[in-house]
């Protein structure tokens, strides 16, 4: 038997499971309590104090991403010093970093900056003043620009928990506090192997997709469910696109199996070719061994094929016909394809590279 | 695959990949699984890190599971079969294997038990370098652990005896009955991301769809219905044989979708003459590959993004592919291309779309069968899915295997076809790096992984580099019987004394020139993992 106790939280009553955190029973009543470090299946940290909450007989306000409830709690998420605690936080977060939204690739999709709405900031009380820290534009996968970021360790623990890579950690102490690779090296000088963990769970704008720097605002691209077309993992992604371009790629949260979200870099980053200028775009025929191959109509393509094909099944028979389908093409197409060879040739010649 | 078929009666994996990172042990061999299928590989290390999973590696190369594993036998290549079998004369002579799984649901363990009787550690010690300590260390915690997974790919299964380590595998799973329980198995990592979908469609010479049997009267009377034509019995050419019957006149016409043997395939000299002896070479491709550079018939179709479709991944799950562009000039997609040809052979092909043609191969796969374009919207199923109403297969084997009960194969140890010698003193394997996917089409035109892997490297030991005079980075020439190439160099531990290591992804440096072309006899694979080279500072 399941053991189950009751708290309060906003003046309604839950039975909930012990060592659930007051965040997780507020959510599951479809209660908002805004969050910025916490993050799905990585160790709740309790660094941005977003989270806090007023808690009956606590000393102090409580970050609800972390606290365990007990037997009798009484909770309460929306008082004035609750909110009071949220904005100073995000004032502060705000004015310590170069949060220009303008130009951000975050824009519209920031987690600062639905809070700053959300919590109707005009204006941070406390002067800007950025840390100044250099961008890292040292590769065309993931920029970095830690001007931005706020500390909330997501990509660390993302580096480290969600992908075990064990790239990412804090450095320094204090207001020179900074995340990144060992040494503070730049992304492409360290053991990074640019999966892009990191990019996908930043709330702001500090980690971002290089290549879509400016090929699109959030709001205008077309979001596409897909299946990577690499290994056998078979990742769900989706494809981000505009004006017929691939502008960024992100893994599919949405459902479990069997990636999680999860992405590697040639799932991630690989997919320039589909774009590339070289891609094929008319059928070619070369009509006799000695000549170079020349752009044709599909329908001389067809004629040419289907008379040399009918010529050599009548020669020498099907059986010196033979094909290679592919484990690159859809199961449709490897279906139709040995369907072709077997019902339309008449040869069970047919193979392809799983061997290889 | 071959292998897994005769042994239970199904070639895929058995198991399905979340349930790795949930098991007790995962033994993984032949697999450099962080970069070939680093999602996969996430998996491994959470699964050691966060949930106390053992994790034995047994590879040649120190590959990055080395450093999350408990123990690492670093066997010669080729010598599977004997680490294999020692592991399980250990554990059978110290009673550690699951003797009533045995008794119940397999046959042929006195034969096994009698081969693998003279595989004691030190006689595997001599064969294959692994320490014999280390073997016993490795049988005693596989034997115990409750739940085992075996996790494998082209390691094992590229060599002259493919098959039978194939088959290793699987006897050792079986004798700990780990096979049909949830976390254990046997799971081959396919390494494209629709060979598993190749496979179930029947794009193999010996069965149609859900591997019926061309050879089988009822399967073909079935077929012959289904599809308004008369079909052949004969079983048809696997790949390696299409490739030599165009060198010797057998094959005169052959149509190629989607692949490049003059950059996959061993020995490429050869390749490229028995592909010019064809009468008609027909390519069907996204790109002017170095195979449709030489073909009779260039045809231009589209790529992933740009159609609809499904693609089944390594564990039987068949999943939706999206089309979220518009395909570049006039390519079309491969399934209109195919149509568009059979309307011109007199064999009329007519879909209107890739969920028709889907509709059409649910109703000739049994194993597809309760497979539809709306269950699988939001979450691919696991095939066996029979029915409608069928929530799909997470592991197979549960009660009883494919056929009936699971056969254990009593194998001898055999040597690969050719190892280094005085005039050849290495061993070439061959693989991918994380950063590219096979022959490179795709992923060299792609600007990210090309900056971070922009060539190929050929991997070569500290002592061996500094015996020969050969400092990281310095151009190499690397010479085998049937070709030369030069590369640079990579000093690292990751490859073992006497062996490199090369990708095989750039056509610069295309190392199927230099591999060998001798094959499983039954898989049909080649030896991309052993082959003779001399090494020397270009």
């Amino acid at each position: 038997m399941e053991k189950k106790i009751t708290l309060t939280i906003d003046g309604r009553e839950i039975l909930a499971k012990p060592g659930q955190t007051i965040l997780e029973c507020a959510t599951s009543m479809g209660i908002f309590i805004p969050t910025l470090c916490h993050y799905e299946n990585t160790t709740n940290v309790g660094a941005c104090r977003v989270c806090v909450v007023e808690v009956e007989k606590a000393r102090s306000l409580v970050a609800s991403c972390c606290m365990p409830i007990s037997p009798g709690m009484v909770v309460r998420t929306n008082t004035p010093a609750v909110r009071a605690a949220q904005k100073m936080i995000v004032e502060l977060l705000w004015s310590s970093g170069d949060h220009n939204c303008l130009t951000c690739e975050q824009n519209g999709q920031c987690e600062l900056q639905n809070l700053v709405y959300w919590l109707k900031i005009d204006k941070p009380r406390f002067n800007i003043e950025p840390p100044g820290f250099a961008p890292d534009d040292s590769n065309t996968m993931i920029h970095r620009d830690l001007n931005k970021c706020v500390l909330c360790g997501r990509c660390i623990r993302a580096c480290n928990e969600i992908q075990v890579n064990e790239v990412l950690d804090f450095s320094m102490r204090g207001s020179h506090a900074k995340v990144g690779p060992a040494f503070d090296e730049n992304y492409i000088n360290s053991s990074c192997v640019f999966c892009g963990e990191c990019l996908q769970v930043c709330p702001t704008g500090a980690i971002t997709y290089k290549q879509a720097k400016f090929a699109g605002r959030p709001w205008e691209l077309n979001k596409v469910r897909t299946t990577c077309t690499y290994c056998g993992v078979g990742c769900q992604m989706d494809l981000f696109i505009k004006d017929n371009q691939i502008v960024k790629v992100m893994g599919n949260r949405d459902y479990g199996p069997p990636n999680e979200g999860s992405l590697c870099v040639k799932g991630r980053f690989g997919m320039d070719f589909i774009s590339h200028p070289d891609r094929l775009k008319k059928p070619l025929i070369r009509r006799n061994k000695n000549e170079e191959l020349q752009e044709a109509t599909w329908d001389e393509a067809y004629t040419f094929i289907a008379d040399k094909l009918s010529a050599v099944k009548k020669a020498y028979g099907p059986d010196c016909i033979a094909g290679l389908a592919s484990a690159r093409c859809t199961n449709e197409e490897n279906y139709l394809f040995q369907k072709f060879l077997r019902a339309a040739i008449g040869t069970n010649n047919v193979d392809h590279c799983a061997r290889l | 695959m071959a292998g897994l078929a005769a042994t239970f009666g199904s070639g895929a994996m058995t198991n399905s990949i979340d349930e790795l990172e949930y098991t007790d042990l995962i033994l993984a061999t032949g697999t450099n699984t962080t970069e070939n299928h680093p999602v996969i590989g996430m998996k491994i290390k959470r699964a050691v890190k966060q949930q106390g999973t053992k994790l034995i590696v047994i590879d040649p190369r120190e590959i990055d599971l080395v450093k999350y594993a408990e123990i690492w036998l670093r066997q010669k290549p080729g010598t599977d079969v004997a680490v294999f079998n020692g592991l399980m004369n250990v554990i059978i002579s110290e009673g550690l294997y699951a003797k009533k799984y045995v008794e119940e649901r397999t046959e042929g363990f006195d034969a096994l038990k009698t081969t693998v009787e003279k595989y004691t550690p030190e006689y595997v010690e001599k064969i294959s370098g692994v320490p014999a300590e280390d073997l016993q260390k490795a049988a005693r915690m596989y034997a115990k652990a409750n739940r085992a997974s075996i996790i494998y790919a082209m390691g094992i299964t590229q060599h002259i005896s493919g098959t039978d380590n194939v088959k290793s595998t699987a006897n050792l799973s079986m004798l700990c009955g780990n096979v049909g329980i949830e976390g254990g198995g046997v799971n081959p990592l396919r390494g494209q991301n629709n060979v598993q979908g190749a496979c179930d469609m029947g794009a193999l010479p010996n069965v149609y769809p859900a591997y019926q049997q061309v050879s089988n009267e009822d399967s073909r009377k079935k077929f012959e219905t289904a599809w308004g034509a008369t079909l052949s019995s004969k079983p048809g050419m696997t790949l390696m044989e299409i490739m030599a019957a165009s060198g010797s006149g057998a094959i005169k016409a052959l149509y190629i979708m989607g692949e490049n043997p003059m950059l996959s395939d061993p020995d490429l000299h050869h390749v490229k003459k028995e592909l010019q002896n064809l009468d008609l070479l027909i390519v069907q491709d996204i790109f002017l590959t170095e195979t449709a550079q030489i073909a009779d018939v260039v045809l231009p179709v589209t790529g992933f993004a740009e159609k609809d479709g499904t693609f089944t991944n390594t564990e039987r799950r068949v999943q939706r592919v999206r089309k979220a562009l518009e395909p570049p000039g006039e390519a079309k997609t491969d399934w209109e291309v195919i149509c568009g040809l059979a309307g011109k052979m007199g064999y009329p092909m007519q879909y209107s779309s890739a969920q028709q043609i889907f509709e059409e191969i649910t109703s000739v796969t049994p194993s597809y069968a309760g497979i539809t374009y709306r269950r699988i919207e939001k979450e691919g199923l696991q095939w066996p899915c029979p029915t409608h109403e069928h929530k799909g297969t997470k592991f197979l084997h549960k009660d009883r295997f494919s056929r009936g009960l699971g056969l254990f194969t009593a194998i001898e140890f055999m040597p690969p076809n050719e190892l280094p010698d005085k005039e050849y003193p290495f061993l070439l394997s061959t693989g991918r790096v994380l950063y590219h996917y096979h022959t490179g089409t795709m992923t060299t035109r792609a600007q990210g992984p090309s900056e971070r892997c922009p060539e190929s490297l050929v991997e070569i030991n500290p002592a061996d580099a500094e015996k020969l005079g050969i400092s990281d980075g310095q151009l190499v020439k690397v010479t085998s019987r049937r070709g030369t190439l030069e590369a640079k160099s990579r000093i690292t531990t990751k490859s073992a004394p006497g062996s490199i290591f090369m990708n095989f992804h750039f056509t610069q440096a295309p190392v199927n020139i230099l591999t060998n072309p001798a094959l499983d006899p039954t898989g049909k694979i080649p030896e991309y993992k052993v082959c003779a080279v001399k090494l020397e500072a270009a």
